[in-house]
């Protein structure tokens, strides 16, 4: 079974990104597909590499970029909430004008579109938020 | 057709899982999750709406139970402590998800 | 991409203290483009996005409640009310906006968009979705 995964609060607040990933990691290894996660709302603040958890606790951006990686999930940041929260790529950071960029490897940024088309291309949507 | 409802609230704190309670439909199951799990527990007013809530079966994610030093001898009867394989489980089980936020 | 689900958006949050019913809106609008059934359904806290004469000029906040009128023309016109959170809040239809589309099967008749429906009814629409997106 196809799931599409909606994390729609930030690490570290909320638990809503830690069941997420317990969750996909479960679901994975049962056999199921995991596509696509989409973060939004304060979720993707997830997605920021310069997150510093101290060195005894979970590293949430880490630990989604190597499980991404791992099962090639597209992790994607909702645009129109990044911006409002300044999480950017290069190509949003040179666009815009600003400085810096902060996106985590394995993350990248587009649109609602895909949280809808998740909707539509998977068998079953989660949503984790608060 | 049926619904895999999550809840993620304290019902001390929120009135979400007497929404979700009264949304819920016959052959649904009720998972409770992160804060939610405290509204599995004996002796409240919430447990017996969660108790006389014909037809749903109700779970309770063990994980978010034994963070928070619950015991399972202390959740409402009937309702069952699964882990995240059974969260995944459940989901496919039902027809669709819903969370209630 | 051809088949048609059954999308339900879940407002059950009050606008303004918290972002989720702005950016659900947002979701809405993008969503209308897939050409999908879509349905929202207001309960509980979530009733009170539609509340008229919301002026939002003293706290420096976009007013976006406007924008739920404009729905009609991206087809989506199924505003499901629950009658039971009105009451609970003091509240009745009349102190909800207006909202209509014209029915393009209908002699483009101006028809109201929002349906108040009990909290069985609103059960039964949950219960009746392929996709339930929840703010």
């Amino acid at each position: 079974m196809k799931f599409g995964i909606v994390v729609s609060e930030g690490p570290y607040t909320h638990q809503a990104s830690d069941t997420a990933y317990h969750f996909v990691k479960a679901a994975l290894a049962a056999g199921h597909e995991v596509p696509r996660v989409f973060f939004y709302h304060d979720g993707v603040n997830v997605g920021t590499r310069l997150s510093i958890p101290p060195q005894d606790e979970r590293n949430i951006q880490k630990n989604w970029t190597a499980l991404g990686q791992e099962h090639g999930i597209d992790l994607v940041i909702c645009i129109a909430a990044a911006q409002r929260r300044g999480l950017l790529d290069e190509n949003e950071a040179s666009r815009q004008g600003k400085d810096a960029n902060n996106i985590a490897e394995g993350f990248r940024i587009s649109g609602l579109g895909q949280l809808i088309e998740m909707g539509i291309q998977t068998d079953r949507l989660m949503t984790f938020g608060d | 057709m049926s619904t895999l409802h999550t809840v993620n609230k304290s019902p001390f704190a929120t009135t979400t899982l007497a929404s979700c309670l009264n949304h819920a439909l016959e052959g649904d199951a009720i998972l409770l999750i992160e804060d939610g799990v405290y509204g599995g527990v004996v002796g409240t007013e919430l447990a017996k709406a969660l108790a006389a809530a014909k037809g749903v079966s109700l779970y309770v994610l063990s994980g978010d139970l034994t963070a928070r030093g619950i015991d399972t001898a202390r959740l409402v009867k009937g309702m069952k402590p699964i882990d995240y394989a059974g969260f995944v489980a459940l989901a496919t089980e039902h027809d669709r998800a819903q969370a209630w936020l | 991409m051809s088949e048609i689900k059954k999308f339900l958006y879940v407002n059950r949050k009050a606008p303004y203290g918290t972002i989720y019913a702005l950016e659900s809106l947002e979701v809405v609008l993008i969503g209308a483009a897939f050409d999908q059934d879509v349905s929202l359904a207001f309960l509980d806290d979530g009733v009170f996005q539609l509340l008229k004469k919301q002026d939002t000029a003293g706290i420096g906040v976009k007013n976006f409640s406007p924008t739920f009128r404009a729905l009609g023309d991206y087809d989506v016109t199924k505003f499901y009310v629950e009658q039971e959170s009105l009451t609970e809040r003091g509240l009745t239809a009349d102190d909800l906006m207006d909202i209509t589309y014209e029915d393009e099967d209908d002699d483009y008749e101006e028809k109201p968009s929002i349906r108040v429906v009990n909290r069985d009814e609103m059960a039964a629409i949950m219960g009746d979705q392929d996709v339930v997106l929840s703010f």
